[in-house]
């Protein structure tokens, strides 16, 4: 009988029982209430109390249910009896499972941790996974980070402690002007969306740096379709331009930044490069009160900010803000010089700078709170520059993306635009010391935790995991000489390195969520040759794989212990503040994941799975005095008991016998229900007079001591100049203790330079340039960015093809018609595709969907659909490393994958060579 | 064949802004959810070999040209619940029908022959017929929702409106000059969909905002001094 026969109100819930949680669609961590109905998910809604996404909920979220139901879904243990990649695996309990995954890892352990190789892809507990690693004792650990957004994370960290994204944001209701750089459909989801919308409604304009325009860039007030790898030029012009009109917040340099800090500027020093210190290790200024050099962190010095200057043994210095202004008045700045280059006009960034100049200067906006800034003195009120920026992945996934993350944050700097109102806003735990902490941790010998936790932030050469003869320590080369601020390690090179034994083999390469054989992967088809690549014997050149993921992904056919994972909805998680936290720019915010319903088959949360096997191999402090397993209850168990330091654990709420404190506290036994009754999120607001200028106000950096953010309440002073960097510079000038190999030399000199500069991405010649005239770039769909989703039902249905976007006039020029069969080439091969035109795209640039190509039989979809057949990925015609093989085709700073500084070519397919899509 | 009422006491209906719709498809598939297990489902999906399904709400977007200049449109279509639906007078069956107390159009599906009539009537495509069904199916504006007293006050708009991140959807009474939705019509100089072909939809939807223009002149040189200042920390 159909409900909608008449008129009858409705009156049924959506379910019979209602539970929160914290969705996993993608990485941005909303919260969510799930109804149930006889036991099944019903409908997932946005839950509005969540700071992250206030109700709202996206079309991956609402997708959720059927990414718990996906035929996809793996549901028991298997062990691979075939070749790899012939998907021929046997059903084994979890008991053969453990017990085969025990038997590979204890000989390594007890012989050389390193051997394991243990890398996470999507995973929202990195708190847990990189301490396992340590307990382990390799540090060959890493997440994603290393392919996705490292020189966004590190370029922040470095510069202002913090970044984009988890790090801050934008002040959404007070910025008048917000220029995204390289933001395409995510990063974050909901809370860009829910942000753009506020500021559109309020009137402030939008300008989006983007080769095309979808997304955001399709609402944006003005599109500047900038050449892919070149936002870097076009920032250090648009600082060229106001430098040259001496648009400058010469005030906020002073108080909140190193523009006054001397540098040694004497290629005869042995530190020149250095800043100028006194014996106790603090940073000089020339004080213009008294004529003299003095200590930079006195309260009251009148530090000069240009000039040449003179430390009393006659050791030349400079400030910082004079080098700043020496080097980016130069005329190769200027916007008619840079014009070509970036594929805008002078004038267009000309009028760029003017608009930024002009909110920025003539519109700063005041908000009346009293407050205490680091020193003790009063003001009565926050005043603001309300200019703010976002940038993501776009100008983060070049070989210079980590200069152009640092430029973006001088351009901040200089407009004095760092969290105050309307500008770029910090979100608690940010910001941090800078150079941040920890130092990388190193493996110390068999049968022994590593020295510290794998990932970390070197402060200069010392830091680096290198051998007595220079050579990487560690499997993917993070922290070498190749890539010495790789924060957040690569993941990209990994099973590369490993097949080649370069810097050495391993035994068991152990990964979580990562489609490394697919579209995770650069250089898609060596990289299954790798896989699957035998020595002289006939034995697999990477000897184990251990992988685990919920679904049948490309990766699962070439792991030889297949580990079956839950989802989201089946199991317990916590986004911590040791990792990636979810609060906002007015307080810090934590939230836990709860079971909504069972585990599916035999499935388990791989982190119930990690510790299990941890403790089955004795890892210290994963098993008690008496050997068993300290964390019976599992992950939950661990996430309510584990102590990373006395009084801090995972979860920052309801800490404390009573559950009465915040932050720091004892254990709470009780401490998840606490959270289940408030919708599974922590949140802790701050007081009025904290919520600006939070590097420098009294009370934020007090509380935030408290809390364990940061070990001292002291001014976190933003730095223009980059000491960490310079001390690298020094290593390859010859200078000091730790001298970098002349291999590297020029290298260091050229990519680590302590004010950024911009670089073309390796490969740009004028000859490649001529053969290969096209950028090309991916972007991921709204409804998948982010998402472990291309099988779901729902969201296939809107995409499951993909075609090549090119602008119209570059296709006519070409003899392509819209709609045409073109080859695109790289120097690393050819994939056919189908051409779309269209105007919103840079005409030198192409692009497409990445991911929705998948191959034919993976994730337990027919042979026949789209995404097998018509379906494509670019990730073919990436090189994983540069042509010379030396080097990754990666950031030389971080190591950050260079997936953007693809060039192309675009051929008619020839009357021959029609037929399906390759 | 099918009479509509001559009047409705209410106009319930959307507004769409497209100033601010970035295309993300959360109202589509938020749609998709809610009303799969409620009173108009299920919405079935057809095979694994073609991805396709019952929609009651789809996003596209469009490149537009307005005096040599591109835009990049996203365009949220569902049904319009027009005052003079001709998918109902068109309907043989009396399954289409608009509700006269709030101006819904819904289909009975116990009545539905699946015809099709309705689909060639609608010039807006806001029709989907289930093929497995056997029955035309389309957007109910959430009737199972919006005056559910059994879900919170503010969960009582349909799904779509709940769901979008960029606040570009809004519901509510459009006969009612004083409403929300109206106001906000009002404000932003709202538009009906193809009004020549006189169908008079309820849904509005907000034209994008003009672009304020960028300042047309280069910053002028500093003075020679400005670096001269000195500030305290």
């Amino acid at each position: 009988m159909s409900k909608l026969s008449k008129l009858e109100r409705f009156a049924d819930a959506p379910g019979d029982t209602m539970k929160t949680t914290t969705c996993y669609m993608c990485a941005c961590r909303c919260g969510i209430r799930v109804w149930l109905k006889d036991g099944k998910v019903r409908y997932i809604q946005g839950n509005p109390d969540h700071p992250v996404n206030k109700g709202v909920i996206c079309a991956k979220g609402s997708a959720g249910i059927k990414h718990l139901y996906s035929p996809a879904r793996l549901t028991q243990p298997l062990r691979r009896v075939g070749p790899r990649g012939s998907g021929q695996f046997e059903t084994i309990t979890w008991e053969q499972a453990l017990q085969q995954a025990e038997d590979w890892l204890r000989p390594i352990r007890e012989r050389d941790p390193n051997k394991l190789a243990f890398f996470t892809g999507r995973d929202q507990s990195q708190a847990l996974t990189g301490w396992w690693a340590s307990q382990f004792g390799t540090h060959n650990y890493a997440a994603h980070g290393g392919f996705c957004s490292v020189n966004m994370a590190a370029g922040g960290i470095y510069s202002i402690g913090g970044s984009f994204w988890e790090f801050g944001e934008p002040d959404w209701e007070h910025s008048q002007l917000l220029m995204l750089f390289g933001v395409a459909e995510d990063h974050d989801s909901n809370p860009l969306k829910i942000g753009l919308a506020r500021m559109k409604q309020r009137g402030a304009k939008v300008v989006s740096v983007n080769p095309v325009r979808t997304g955001y860039s399709a609402i944006a007030d003005q599109w500047v379709p900038v050449r892919p790898g070149t936002d870097g030029l076009l920032i250090l012009a648009l600082l060229h331009e106001l430098l040259r009109a001496g648009k400058i917040d010469l005030q906020f340099l002073s108080r909140y930044t190193n523009a006054i800090w001397l540098v040694i500027d004497d290629e005869d020093h042995p530190d020149h490069g250095l800043f100028a210190r006194d014996s106790d290790g603090r940073p000089l200024c020339f004080d213009t009160a008294t004529g003299a050099v003095a200590s930079a962190m006195n309260v009251d010095v009148q530090g000069a900010l240009k000039g040449r200057h003179a430390l009393d043994d006659g050791t030349k210095v400079v400030p910082v803000m004079q080098l700043i202004v020496t080097r980016y008045l130069d005329p190769k700045y200027a916007p008619a010089a840079v014009a070509d280059r970036v594929g805008l006009t002078a004038q267009a960034i000309e009028q760029l700078a003017a608009d930024l100049a002009e909110v920025a200067f003539e519109q700063t906006i005041e908000i009346e709170t009293e407050w205490v800034d680091w020193a003790g003195r009063k003001h009565d009120r926050f005043v603001g520059r309300p200019v703010s920026f976002h940038a993501m992945r776009g100008i983060s996934a070049h070989a210079n993306g980590f200069q152009t993350c640092r430029a973006l944050h001088l351009l901040q700097m200089v407009l004095g635009a760092v969290d105050c109102p309307g500008g770029y806003r910090y979100k608690p735990p940010f910001p941090k010391p800078i150079p941040p902490h920890p130092k990388p941790g190193r493996s110390t010998g068999p049968n022994s935790p590593s020295s510290g936790p794998p990932l970390g932030f070197p402060q200069g050469p010392e830091d680096l995991l290198v051998d007595e003869d220079d050579q990487p320590l560690r499997i993917d080369k993070a922290f070498s000489w190749d890539y010495p601020l790789a924060a957040h390690g690569l993941m990209h090179l990994v099973i590369r390195n490993a097949w080649a034994g370069d810097p050495y083999p391993i035994d068991t390469l152990m990964m979580f969520m990562a489609n490394m054989s697919w579209n995770s992967a650069m250089n898609t088809t060596e990289t299954i040759d790798m896989l699957t690549d035998t020595d002289a014997n006939g034995d697999y050149k990477i000897p184990h794989i251990i992988y685990t993921d919920a679904f049948a992904s490309e990766m699962t056919e070439y792991a030889d212990l297949v580990l079956p994972d839950t989802t989201y909805l089946e199991r317990h998680d916590a986004i911590s503040l040791l990792d990636r936290p979810i609060g906002d720019a007015d307080g810090a915010g934590d939230s836990i994941r709860q079971p909504v319903v069972p585990p599916l088959g035999q499935s388990r949360p791989f982190q119930d799975v990690l510790l299990e096997i941890g403790s089955r191999l004795g890892l210290p402090g994963m098993v008690d005095e008496a050997g068993n397993a300290k964390y019976p209850g599992g992950y939950p168990d661990y996430i309510v008991n584990h102590e990373r330091a006395p009084g801090i654990g995972t979860l920052a709420g309801w800490r404390g016998a009573d559950g009465d404190k915040s932050g720091r506290g004892e254990v709470n036994p009780k401490q998840l229900s606490h959270y289940v009754d408030n919708g599974c999120f922590w949140y802790g607001e701050l007081e009025e007079n904290q919520r600006y200028f939070k590097m420098a106000n009294r009370d934020y950096l007090n509380w935030a001591k408290e809390m364990g953010f940061i070990a001292a309440a002291e001014q976190i002073i933003l730095q223009l100049y980059s000491e960490p960097l310079a001390k690298f510079v020094r290593a390859a000038d010859g200078r000091g203790d730790h001298l970098a190999p002349a291999s590297h030399r020029q290298r260091i000199k050229q990519y680590l330079d302590p004010l950024p500069d911009w670089t073309a991405p390796f490969g740009w010649d004028e000859e490649s340039i001529e053969d290969y005239p096209l950028s090309a770039i991916t972007q991921r769909p709204m409804h998948m960015y982010h998402s472990w989703g291309g099988h779901n039902t729902w969201l296939r249905q809107l995409t499951s093809r993909n075609v090549l976007y090119v602008h119209h006039q570059t296709a006519a020029d070409l003899g392509l018609d819209d709609g045409a069969m073109a080859w695109i080439e790289s120097i690393n091969g050819r994939v056919k595709v189908r051409i779309q035109c269209m105007q919103g795209v840079s005409p030198n640039t192409v692009w497409t969907w990445n991911a929705i190509g998948k191959k034919k039989g993976a994730w337990r979809m027919s042979k026949d659909s789209p995404e097998a057949n018509e379906g494509f990925l670019l990730n073919h015609l990436i090189g994983e490393m540069l042509p010379d093989k030396q080097w990754g085709n990666a950031d030389p700073v971080t190591g950050q994958a260079a997936w953007y500084d693809l060039r192309v070519r675009l051929r008619p397919v020839g009357d021959d060579e029609q037929g399906a899509i390759k | 064949m099918t009479d509509l009422p001559t009047t409705t006491t209410r106009r319930l209906g959307l507004v769409i802004d497209l100033d601010t719709c970035v295309g993300c498809h959360a109202c589509a598939v938020s749609c998709k959810e809610w009303n799969d297990g409620g009173a108009a489902g299920p919405l079935p999906d057809s095979n694994d070999a073609k991805p396709d399904g019952v929609w009651f709400n789809r996003v596209h977007s469009y490149e537009v040209e307005r005096e040599g200049t591109f835009s990049t449109l996203n365009f949220p279509r569902s049904c319009l619940h027009c005052e003079d639906a001709a998918c109902v007078t068109v309907c043989p069956t009396g399954a289409s029908f608009k509700r006269a107390a709030d101006g819904i159009v819904l289909v009975d599906e116990d009545k539905c022959i699946g015809c099709k009539l309705c689909s060639w009537a609608c010039p807006y495509g806001a029709r989907e017929y289930s093929e497995s069904r056997g029955v035309m199916q389309k957007c109910t504006l959430c009737v199972d929702r919006i005056d559910n007293p059994s879900l919170a006050e503010a969960d009582r708009v349909p799904a779509c409106v709940a769901s979008c991140p960029a606040d570009a959807r809004h519901f509510g009474d459009l006969s009612d000059p004083d409403s929300a939705v109206s106001k906000l019509v009002a404000e932003r100089e709202g538009v009906d969909l193809m009004p020549e072909l006189g169908y008079k939809p309820t849904n509005k939807y907000l034209p994008p905002r003009q672009v304020p223009p960028p300042s047309q002149s280069a910053l002028p040189e500093a003075t020679p001094d400005w670096l001269d200042q000195v500030f305290g920390r």
